[in-house]
């Protein structure tokens, strides 16, 4: 019985998917490509507009970037719009640092309600945090092993 | 009969009322409303408030429109989609009648009507406003992400209407709107669909359940009926059940069967596979169904809630989304 009850779900599957549209993977690249290659771009002309306009440092001139793509990202969020621009481009606007920055602005403006401590400060981090988790505790693994190969090799 | 109720003393439809936010207003559907707001906060200070305005407000127009005073009311059964039913509750504190408060996802309305059906059928109540109501942003920001977030939304995904619909049923032989003549409790049924996205896929199997039993209990088919009416499938869910009633045998006939997600909005308003949540099924249901009874344009329809009964810990926890429906059989007061 069991068994059968199985192979209907199964069977219910395979109707499921052949009944349900794909999402359109080449226009969602394209979209994701020319918006996030916009964004990148913006970037890389604030970095060189740090180093050589303003003489910054690489370092200081990168930080600088990130401040502005940040600022502009939360800005855009508080103003809604960067919830259209990320239905329209999907990754292209999400992986970038203003993706970051609207993964945080967005919480804070919904939770809100809820209060600074219970609603901000404890929501705030509800999207981006699995991020830093992940990101925090691979960026350490992969410090680990760039130690090693530089002991072993040197 | 396994799994309907027949109401001998056919319950009667006293009045009605509907109201849905301006994305629903803007849609296909959008004259029938009685009411479209223009504010989807309703002057509130938060979604949850705004919701359960919404919905206290389609209740008190529902009894203004079938001259009860709200001291005489004795059941409302009301639900939402959000938790521990906070809309409905803060709605049901404001009226201050006795409340029986149900979670059924877009089931409710047609479960609240069940129950308030057979409580005035049985004589234990004399009356009952029978109510459901869904947001999109409540919705969104307990079972999603926050509306400022700049996700996309994959194609079976529904939209959760702003929308909330009241019923009130009495006892009176008075000529009413309509008469609630059967009701078909629905068994939980999940072919282990684990897409939150795909609500349909995952509700599809139900409804066939409940109207196939149904049909054997009441020795009905297609035939007898002007329209049977789904809420809310979408238009992906609705191919889905076509095929699952075909596949059990059932004979269907596409025309009569509609879904209210698939109807609400236009494909052009960027809804993906159509409306969902509890106040699409129960606003369709009291705008279009109910008035197209009392003006005698259908004889008898059957309309059919059904719920996606995930949580927002099911889901983190792997299970899969079981599906309930519930239908109720209504018919032109003769």
């Amino acid at each position: 019985m069991n068994k059968m009850r199985n192979e209907e779900h199964r069977r219910y599957d395979r109707m499921v998917k052949a009944l349900t549209p794909n999402s359109n993977y080449i226009q969602g690249y394209l979209r994701a490509f020319w918006v996030g290659g916009v964004i990148c771009t913006i970037g890389q002309l604030i970095s060189l507009w740090g180093e050589k306009g303003l003489g910054l440092s690489e370092s200081s001139a990168a930080m600088l970037t990130s401040v502005i793509l940040i600022f502009l990202g939360t800005t855009l969020t508080g103003i809604g719009v960067y919830d259209d621009i990320g239905h329209y481009a999907g990754a292209g606007s999400i992986v970038p640092i203003t993706g970051f920055a609207n993964s945080i602005a967005a919480p804070a403006i919904e939770f809100k309600r809820e209060g600074l401590i219970l609603g901000v400060g404890a929501k705030l981090f509800v999207i981006a945090g699995p991020v830093l988790v992940y990101g925090i505790a691979s960026s350490i693994v992969v410090g680990v092993i760039y130690w090693l190969i530089g002991r072993l090799a040197g | 009969m396994k799994q309907t109720l027949l109401f001998k003393n056919r319950v009667a439809v006293r009045a009605r009322a509907s109201i849905v936010g301006k994305k629903e207003g803007a849609g296909p559907l959008g004259g029938r409303f009685d009411v479209v707001l223009d504010d989807d906060l309703l002057g509130q200070k938060s979604w949850e408030l705004a919701e359960s305005e919404m919905l206290r407000r389609a209740a008190c127009l529902c009894l203004e429109r079938g001259g009860l005073d709200v001291s005489a009311l004795e059941l409302i059964t009301a639900g939402d989609l959000i938790n521990q039913l906070m809309p409905s509750s803060l709605m049901a504190r404001s009226l201050g009648r006795p409340f029986l408060g149900l979670y059924g996802a877009c089931s409710t309305f047609a479960e609240g009507a069940l129950i308030g059906g057979a409580m005035v059928e049985g004589g234990f109540r004399k009356n009952a406003l029978c109510a459901a109501s869904s947001h999109f942003c409540t919705a969104e920001r307990q079972f999603r992400f926050p509306l400022e977030l700049g996700t996309q939304r994959p194609p079976a995904a529904q939209w959760t209407a702003t929308a909330a619909g009241a019923m009130l049923v009495d006892r009176e032989k008075a000529p009413a709107q309509a008469r609630l003549t059967h009701g078909t409790i629905g068994r939980v049924v999940d072919f282990e669909v684990t897409d939150a996205n795909h609500m349909g896929a995952a509700m599809a199997p139900a409804v066939a359940d409940t109207i196939q039993a149904h049909f054997i209990d009441t020795a009905r088919d297609f035939s007898d009926y002007d329209r049977i009416i789904t809420g809310d499938l979408g238009y992906i869910g609705r191919n889905l059940l076509k095929e699952l009633l075909v596949q059990r045998g059932v004979e269907i006939d596409d025309e009569k069967l509609v879904d209210c997600g698939a109807s609400l909005f236009y494909q052009e308003q960027d809804v993906h596979a159509g409306g969902s949540g509890c106040g699409c099924v129960a606003a369709v249901t009291c705008a279009v169904a109910l008035d197209n009874l009392e003006k005698r344009a259908w004889k008898r329809v059957l309309v059919i809630g059904s719920g996606a009964l995930m949580s927002t810990t099911s889901a983190q926890q792997g299970e899969s989304i079981p599906g309930v429906a519930h239908a109720v059989a209504l018919e032109v007061d003769e």
